[in-house]
């Protein structure tokens, strides 16, 4: 135990000094990138609190739009600090993941049908932010209206460093989240209504508090996520943040790292996100969509030789010998 | 206040779109009722069999007919193809990791036709009539296809209760286990499930290119749709997913006209998620 926190220790202070490290004309891309693995770790991790218990949703698009356009708009239009706005934004989408989960929990919408359920609230997100085109600016996405320069309460900052350190804090949030939720009872009790509803209900457990408490908790912290991500770019579209797109992505992700572990999530953001870059610097503009291409046909050879996630499946590789050791002896 | 004839002709044009959106999901649906995997990048392989047609009749000059069976072949390839590659690797995995697998398809067919054939809207130019019926201008092209579109329906129909491999899908798909029993290997049974699937979203590909020209993200447009179509006929309920598609595409037609293209959508993904909760099991089941 003491070793693992000597590593975690050692980690977090090379996450710490990274935005110091020299790196010449590479420091403001190298933190983009990394900025965005923290962003979109945390999104991915929110979604797997949901995930991991068999809630296999296809819309958290519509959490992640929904957070981050109340906060533009309000700012745009009404000059609301989106740090109020982001209050506004995360209750509302407590409201919607409440409408959504509990008829599903009470009608026990499950598997194929909970995914196929949230993929169409994501698209009826995308599909209302399209409509409303005179506030929204449609397809074409809208700009976070500038301050011109530094400001706290916009939200806006010229240096990535800043950002850096405010995603590196949401990160290790959304970890600390993860690990309580993993430590607790609400996990024993979700785990047994993932197997079994009926049965874990026979037993005293609540099925639609928890499922909706959960539910609650992974769209609220998906908001923030989204929040922190329109912030970032200072730019806000549709198909970026809504609709069935994003949401894939995110449980791609999340699927590839491995959703059951701490830093699966992460795992499987950082490699999506680096391959992206890599094939986008490869491929530039000259072939339009190769780079989606190698990425979609990497996505499918991962999902069918790695099933358990390339993390789950490296920790599963290397625990192997060590609780063969453990029942030896025992 | 909007004319009533162009509510009539909203109905109409709902009705015919109602066809080939039967069509789609009666595939998705065989399929799903077969090996219980929901293919998200269905509609996908619909665009890919619309593009085949498209070059065979507007570039090679092909008659249209030749290039849709070509089409319809093709989509039996592709289906029987994305089984045998994707599907059956994963038979036994989690059902998220299939549901993403199909997903990941989906990123690769629309990227790699965005890289083939970039994103410009192709269509075929054939001039078909439009008929004037009661002040209304109805196309002939969508006529055409909706009456194919019944004619295969019911061709599906007649080759799953009266021939001997229509019989033992859907045996396999009220009981796999009990089906491997009897003697018929169910591996077989989803290839050939593959296989009609395929062919179906290659119908489907012919009946569109001649009403929407075809772009690297058309299954975004139709996608969402079709699953919801399946779900709200109950998954793998054939009679269903008809009535079903049916009741969305007047739901989109006539919504479209009275509000906008977005709205027309909003509303019947919102009609959708009612009935799911009114509903979980399809409109046509009974309620528990």
């Amino acid at each position: 135990m003491s070793s693992r926190r000597v590593i975690v220790g050692v980690l977090l202070a090379g996450l710490l000094v990274v935005p110091f490290v020299p790196m010449g004309g590479m420091r403001q891309y190298v933190l983009h990138v990394v900025i965005q693995i923290f962003i979109w770790s945390f999104i991915g991790g929110a979604w797997s609190l949901m995930g991991r218990f068999g809630l296999g949703s296809l819309g958290h698009g519509a959490f992640l739009g929904l957070g981050a356009y109340t906060t533009t708009l309000l700012w745009n239009f009404f000059g609301l600090t989106p740090w109020l706005g982001a209050v506004i934004a995360v209750l509302l989408t407590a409201v919607l993941a409440v409408v959504v989960a509990y008829p599903c929990s009470r009608f026990a919408v499950i598997g194929h049908y909970f995914s196929l359920v949230t993929l169409a609230v994501g698209e009826v997100v995308r599909l209302l932010i399209i409509a409303e085109r005179d506030w929204t600016g449609g397809s074409l996405g809208l700009t976070v209206r500038p301050v011109g320069g530094d400001s706290l309460v916009a939200i806006q900052f010229a240096d990535k460093r800043v950002f850096y350190y405010a995603g590196l804090v949401l990160w290790a949030l959304g970890l600390w989240v993860w690990h309580r939720l993993d430590r607790s009872m609400a996990r024993s009790a979700m785990e047994a209504i993932g197997e079994d509803e009926t049965a874990a209900a026979s037993v005293g457990i609540h099925v639609t508090r928890f499922k909706i408490g959960i539910t609650v908790l992974s769209a609220v912290l998906t908001a923030i996520g989204g929040i922190a991500y329109a912030q970032y770019i200072a730019y806000v579209n549709p198909d970026t943040l809504a609709g069935i797109g994003v949401s894939l992505r995110i449980v791609f992700a999340v699927v590839l790292g491995g959703m059951y572990s701490l830093l699966g999530p992460t795992v499987g953001t950082a490699l999506t996100i680096a391959l992206a870059e890599v094939l986008r610097v490869v491929f530039g503009v000259s072939y339009v969509g190769m780079a989606e291409t190698i990425y979609g046909l990497l996505l499918i050879v991962f999902i069918i030789f790695l099933p358990s996630g390339i993390y789950g499946s490296v920790r599963d590789v290397l625990r192997r010998p060590r609780t063969a050791a453990a029942t030896a002896t025992a | 206040m909007i004319d009533p004839i162009f509510l009539v002709e909203a109905a109409v044009n709902g009705l015919l779109l109602g066809g080939v959106l039967a069509l789609l999901a009666l595939g998705l649906n065989l399929i799903f009722g077969v090996i219980d995997i929901v293919w998200i990048a269905y509609v996908d392989l619909v665009m890919i069999c619309m593009y085949a047609v498209y070059f065979l009749v507007q570039v090679y000059g092909w008659p249209i007919w030749i290039g849709s069976l070509a089409g319809v072949a093709l989509g039996a390839l592709l289906g029987v193809g994305v089984h045998v590659l994707i599907i059956s690797p994963i038979l036994g995995t989690a059902p998220m990791n299939q549901l993403l697998a199909t997903g990941g398809l989906l990123f690769f067919l629309q990227s790699f036709a965005t890289f083939l054939w970039t994103t410009d809207h192709r269509s075929i130019r054939i001039t078909l009539p439009t008929i004037e019926v009661g002040g209304m201008f109805l196309s002939f092209a969508r006529l055409i296809a909706f009456v194919v579109a019944l004619l295969v329906t019911l061709g599906l129909y007649l080759f799953l209760r009266h021939t001997y491999v229509g019989t033992a899908i859907r045996a396999v798909s009220q009981d796999r286990d009990a089906m491997a029993l009897m003697g018929a290997n169910p591996r077989t049974i989803y290839v050939v499930t593959s296989a009609v699937g395929g062919a179906l979203a290659g119908v489907a590909a012919a009946l569109l290119i001649i009403q929407y020209s075809v772009h690297p993200f058309f299954g975004a447009a139709f996608g969402p749709l079709t699953f919801m179509i399946c779900v709200l006929g109950g998954l793998g309920n054939m009679l269903g997913a008809f009535v079903a598609s049916f009741i969305m595409s007047e739901v989109i037609s006539i919504g479209g006209v009275v509000w906008s293209t977005e709205m027309g959508y909003v509303i019947a993904f919102v009609f959708f998620i009612v009935m799911i909760f009114a509903r979980p099991g399809g409109i046509l089941s009974r309620r528990v």
